[in-house]
């Protein structure tokens, strides 16, 4: 492919809010040519051989993690993954320290996961080599709205007009986050509901609509999109009972009815089916669920190759 | 015979009710007069002209790390930072290690510091044993050997039965507590004030309400007690306005307020800067103006910097694992003076806050420029400008959001008990 010519404004993917108009749209026709490679028989292409990723993982993940390795060994990339949780992983090091070890290998693109918010711009502001957030805390998780934006206009056609719905624990959400900052960038409308509890204060400052009614949430939407509720809020009393999030929050039949017939539904995953969702709304019409993970590779290609000097001279 | 004599300074003691040029004398570690025009063929002569002279200042919030945190200060250290700051006197938190709550902790802290201090230490005991919010220390014994006041500063006395004990035990003594107002369940977790920043990094907020709700519940007890209570680093509008109108319905309430909560706001931890991770946190705009306006109206009576030095590795750590705390004691002056420059308070009224008013919450015979006081004296340069650089801190403690600040005014000689201790 040829994309000579064009090229990230930011040197870093550390938050939704660094990315231009334009870098979106590059990444995301990056994205639609590398998503071909995934659907040839021999889903390799030698773009990166000779360039080293390395995947730090310090917090669990299985599917991100996944992706980005798959991302990696598609375009001929060296992938070295490091994961455990923090402590393990440093074993009484600094985070400042480990990465500085790291970078003195001399990789030519560092995947960060942390369970802390910030720790991607942190370790951007301390060693040179170019980073990729694969989410941290609650604070951005900037490839899953890649991947949801990139879905969108696959669906859609475009983006800048849609109204979008996330519904859900938005307090806790990184991908909410980075996705209220994306989705504002490329002129969507978006609406956040949940349980007054799960809302963050201030939250009007970067939504355009909230509720805490989710009919109204879904009644004008293109997209509507669910997030996984963790049982651990119970404990923090943010609701009584999954059984009565699911009755007054959870996406059902009924509620889909007053959803428009064209509706796309989203799900940054994994699935707690009768939770947020109903498993016959996650299985209906309206669902691209794993077409986001199709589409979660392709982005993740499409970065490793724009970040890693895919369109560098040679 | 030691003789100083300070010649053509403003001389501000509010205690006096003095501010004017005159001449200051000391003579073996005691003041012995303000007048004009003093001669003395013996003295050593000081020329604070365009100065200003004032009784040394007290900082009755300090973290001195000794005993068990010596990496993060020492009491010689902290000391030094504190003159080097005006400071000539400083009182210091119980949360050592171990935790001051017991006669043999306090009476270690009052022996180093005998020995290895160049300003005065006085010496605050925990509330509860080992900060426990549970039992109450070793109250009376810690008075007999000397501390001034008690405080689990760092922590909140959570239960309100607990509290209500220790009001009445060291009601006894005539112990100010000193409340790290912050209600444990609200602030559980948080890391910086709760807000547009907060949410906008994804960090877990702490409400204004988590110290609000505490200080009225403190200010009740107190009322009801007939106590004295004071309400340590005032972050929040409605910690200002609960001690206002627990100060209006008569309870002996009294409030500090740190220069980091008068001078920057919760924006400063933008971009995930630890520097500015400190409890409680910095909050608004709003919050600011409503401390400023409490200090100028009385309801909140000192400033206190709550010098809280740390190891750089304990900053340079995921926001949400980062050490709390601000290193304090060298910055207070500049931040301070911008309240009178600006407009805020009088100069007076400024020094009033910084030296007999932390004098009288805590009870000590200092903060005063009278005849026959101890002849602790901090001499000003107003206009002196300069840039903070923590490079250049006494203090073991780099942490603080202020470095690159080009600041105006300093303390240019410190004199503790007749004796120079600092000067630049
Ligand atoms: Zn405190």
């Amino acid at each position: 492919m040829d994309l000579s010519g064009h090229n990230l404004s930011a040197k870093r993917i550390v938050s939704m809010s660094e990315l231009s108009v334009a870098d979106i749209d590059l990444i995301l026709d990056t994205a639609k040519a590398m998503k071909g490679i995934s659907e040839r028989e021999v889903k390799k292409a030698p773009t990166l051989r000779g360039r080293t990723v390395i995947n730090c993982f310090m917090e669990p993940s299985t599917r991100t993690r996944t992706s980005f390795e798959i991302s990696g060994k598609r375009l001929s990339a060296d992938v070295i993954n490091i994961s455990g949780s923090g402590s393990s992983l440093t074993k009484g090091e600094s985070i400042k320290d480990m990465m500085e070890n790291l970078e003195a290998m001399k990789p030519d693109l560092l995947v960060i996961r942390s369970a802390h918010s910030g720790v991607p711009l942190q370790v951007a502001g301390w060693i040179d080599c170019p980073i990729v957030s694969a989410g941290d805390g609650r604070n951005e998780h900037p490839t899953q709205s890649l991947l949801d934006l990139m879905t969108i206009k696959e669906t859609k056609g475009k983006l800048s007009g849609l109204n979008i719905s996330i519904i859900g624990d938005i307090l806790n959400s990184r991908v909410a986050r980075s996705n209220l900052t994306a989705m504002k960038t490329v002129g969507c409308n978006v609406t956040v509901c949940g349980p007054a509890t799960l809302l963050p204060r201030k939250i009007e400052k970067f939504a355009d609509q909230v509720t805490t009614c989710r009919e109204t949430a879904v009644k004008d939407a293109d997209v509507i999109m669910t997030l996984r509720i963790q049982r651990e809020r119970i404990g923090q009393a943010k609701f009584p009972s999954l059984r009565e999030y699911s009755k007054h929050f959870g996406l059902n039949l009924k509620v889909m009815e007053k959803a428009r017939k064209d509706v796309l539904l989203l799900h940054p995953g994994p699935i707690n089916r009768g939770v947020e969702i109903s498993p016959e709304v996650a299985d209906g019409p309206w669902s691209s669920i794993l077409e986001q993970v199709t589409n979660g590779v392709a982005v993740r290609m499409a970065i490793l190759y724009l970040m890693t000097g895919g369109v560098r001279q040679n | 015979m030691s003789e100083l004599l300070i010649k053509g300074g403003r001389v501000i003691d509010p205690s006096n009710g003095i501010n004017g040029i005159f001449d200051l004398l000391l003579i073996d570690g005691l003041v012995v007069q303000v007048a004009e025009d003093m001669k003395s063929e013996t003295a050593t002569v000081i020329d604070a002209t365009g100065k200003w002279v004032t009784p040394g200042l007290i900082d009755i919030h300090t973290h001195l790390r000794e005993p068990g945190y010596e990496y993060k200060e020492t009491i010689a250290t902290g000391s030094m930072a504190a003159v080097a700051g005006g400071f000539t006197s400083i009182a210091c938190m119980a949360n050592t290690n171990p935790v001051n709550d017991n006669a043999e902790v306090t009476r270690l802290i009052i022996e180093t510091a005998k020995r290895e201090a160049v300003a005065n230490i006085y010496v605050i005991g925990a509330v509860t044993k080992g900060l426990n919010g549970k039992q109450l220390a070793d109250i009376g014994d810690m008075k007999e050997a000397g501390i001034v006041a008690l405080s689990d500063d760092g922590k909140c006395v959570g239960a309100l039965s607990v509290m209500r004990s220790a009001m009445e035990y060291a009601g006894m003594f005539g112990l100010p507590i000193i409340e790290h107002a912050e209600d444990p369940g609200l602030s559980l977790g948080t890391v910086m004030n709760e807000g547009f920043t907060s949410l906008k990094l994804g960090l877990p907020g702490n409400p204004t309400a988590s110290e609000e709700v505490i200080v009225s519940r403190d200010a009740v007890l107190a009322g009801y007690l007939d106590v004295h209570i004071h309400i340590a680093h005032v972050s929040s509008k409605g910690a200002v306005r609960a001690i206002r109108e627990a100060k209006e319905r008569g309870v002996r309430i009294t409030a500090e307020a740190a220069p980091h909560h008068f001078s920057i706001t919760d924006e400063t931890c933008d971009n995930f800067n630890t520097m500015a991770k400190v409890a409680p946190p910095l909050r608004t705009d709003e919050d600011v103006a409503a401390i400023r306006e409490g200090l100028a109206d009385g309801t909140i009576d000192c400033i206190a910097t709550d010098h809280a030095p740390h190891a750089v590795n304990e900053k340079e750590l995921e926001f949400e694992l980062a050490a709390f705390g601000i290193s304090g004691l060298e910055t207070a002056v500049p931040l301070s003076l911008a309240l009178a420059r600006e407009g805020v308070m009088s100069e007076e009224k400024l020094i009033e806050t910084m030296t007999c008013a932390p004098a009288g919450i805590i009870g000590i015979d200092r903060g005063t420029l009278s005849e026959g006081a101890v002849a602790d004296v901090t001499i000003i340069d107003p206009n002196s400008e300069w840039t903070v650089d923590p490079e250049n801190f006494a203090s073991k403690g780099r942490n603080t959001p202020f470095a690159g600040w080009r600041v105006k005014g300093r303390a240019v000689m410190t004199i503790v008990k007749g004796k120079i201790v600092y000067e630049c």
